[in-house]
């Protein structure tokens, strides 16, 4: 069975996660609710004449996959996985609105075209002329985790020498006021917006695409080997120290072999014991890092863990903007990372240098 | 007429969200399609609805859209004589 190797990474991101080494111009925001993409060049990776009719999130997965393939140093590869929550759902709702504001006539095309959750793997597909395997996953916070091991598994299985595997997921005007509503992001008018000392709750929203090259060697650019992934539906809150125990056993791990423990705080107090729990006890002694201060919340919030977990096992270096604790260790060889939205699709990542 | 080829251009740039194009930009005899503006197929349906939609003209007989939507001054010409709104 072949290994998965991580060999190339890109991000866009509610940070300046591309022309940066890592994280040193990351900011903080605490006066947003939803924090926005810093858009890169598009021009620069997608012509005029295509761009057009592309929302921000099919033009950042495009840039992001541009930027993991240039990194990977690979012009090809032989599938493409995508994970997404709610795809393209900018057009999805400009496609709505028309059909509310015209009374379900005078519909154009273009909208349509671009709205179907699959968009953004086949832009990237078309661009690439990557005629092979080709499928999304929209799984809500666990669509990255189901891209992956379907990547992992492609790979041990030789199905694929190399695959782009990536998370995208944009923030839409009319889906971001619902989730307001809901409270699935906080209230207005209620800042400062914290992350890891939150008291209210709700998320603080976000947006990014990260796309990463996994091959199924090792070469002299590779961040990473990827150990495994594993998706849990549902899980009590004391349910979560022996889900990532029985986790790292099957992989003949302790919590002592964790150098790093890369948790999904995202700033909702009602569900921060999920991680509270786990962090404060069985993962004391271990550095504990958080990211969704810097992300944002949204269903593929982790393929920004994903991609913050790679550049540390290949710097050797954590930035302190994400540290939780400071416990430290001399080399950060193993990270574990653990995910949940509201309490539901639980995912537990392991990374080895 | 020299407003209504005005307002095209501007329903142009904005409908089919031609980002580096500004209205001095279109003549009024530039081609459309191919090696004018480069509109292609799916532009060609959205002039149609901003025909229908913004001047109530159906096009009733597709291979009309030849002809009317060669240029800015054919589409004007052509909205001029059959609009009902």
């Amino acid at each position: 069975m072949k290994k998965t190797y991580i060999n190339g990474v890109g991000c866009i991101s509610t940070q300046k996660t591309f022309d940066t080494v890592f994280l040193e111009e990351a900011v903080v925001n605490h006066d947003e609710n939803v924090l926005a993409i810093v858009p890169p060049a598009y021009k620069e990776y997608i012509s005029p004449a295509a761009s057009r009719r592309m929302a921000k999130g099919v033009k950042n997965g495009i840039v992001a996959s541009a930027l993991a393939m240039k990194d990977a140093n690979v012009e090809n590869v032989d599938a493409i996985i995508t994970g997404t929550g709610l795809g393209c759902i900018e057009d999805s709702e400009k496609f709505l609105k028309s059909i509310l504001d015209n009374n379900e006539e005078f519909l154009t095309p273009t909208s349509f075209i671009q709205s179907t959750h699959n968009t953004v793997g086949s832009q990237i597909a078309l661009l690439q002329q990557c005629k092979g395997y080709n499928f999304t996953y929209v799984n809500g916070a666990v669509s990255f985790e189901s891209a992956l091991i379907d990547a992992k598994m492609q790979i041990e299985e030789d199905e694929a020498n190399s695959i782009l595997v990536g998370g995208v997921d944009e923030n839409g005007e009319y889906t971001t006021s619902l989730f307001k509503l809901n409270g699935r992001i906080k209230a207005d008018n209620n800042a400062p917006y914290d992350v890891l000392n939150s008291t209210t709750s709700g998320a603080v929203y976000g947006e990014g695409a990260s796309f990463f090259v996994l091959e199924n060697e090792r070469k002299e650019n590779t961040y990473a080997e990827i150990l495994d992934v594993s998706i849990i539906n549902t899980l009590e809150e004391n349910e979560i120290e022996a889900a990532a125990k029985s986790f790292l056993k099957s992989n003949n791990l302790e919590i002592s072999d964790i150098d790093a423990f890369v948790l999904g705080y995202d700033g909702n107090a009602a569900f921060e014991n999920y991680y509270k729990n786990i962090a404060e006890n069985a993962f004391a002694k271990t550095p504990q890092l958080y990211y969704k201060h810097l992300s944002g919340e949204y269903d593929t919030a982790s393929a920004f863990a994903f991609w913050m977990a790679a550049k540390i096992l290949k710097t050797q270096e954590i930035p302190e903007i994400l540290k939780v604790n400071a416990v430290e260790k001399p080399d950060y060889k193993t990270i574990l990372l653990y995910n949940q939205l509201n309490g539901k699709n639980h995912s537990f990542t392991l990374l080895s240098k | 007429m020299e407003a209504l080829k005005e307002e095209l251009k501007n329903k142009i740039i904005t409908t089919l969200n031609l980002e580096d194009i500004a209205v001095e930009d279109i003549a009024d005899n530039d081609p459309l399609f191919g090696d004018g503006l480069g509109l292609d197929s799916i532009d060609a349906l959205e002039l149609i609805v901003i025909l229908d939609k913004d001047y109530g003209i159906k096009l009733v007989d597709p291979k009309e859209g030849k002809s009317i939507f060669q240029s800015i001054e054919t589409m004007a010409a052509y909205i001029s004589a059959n609009r009902t709104k």
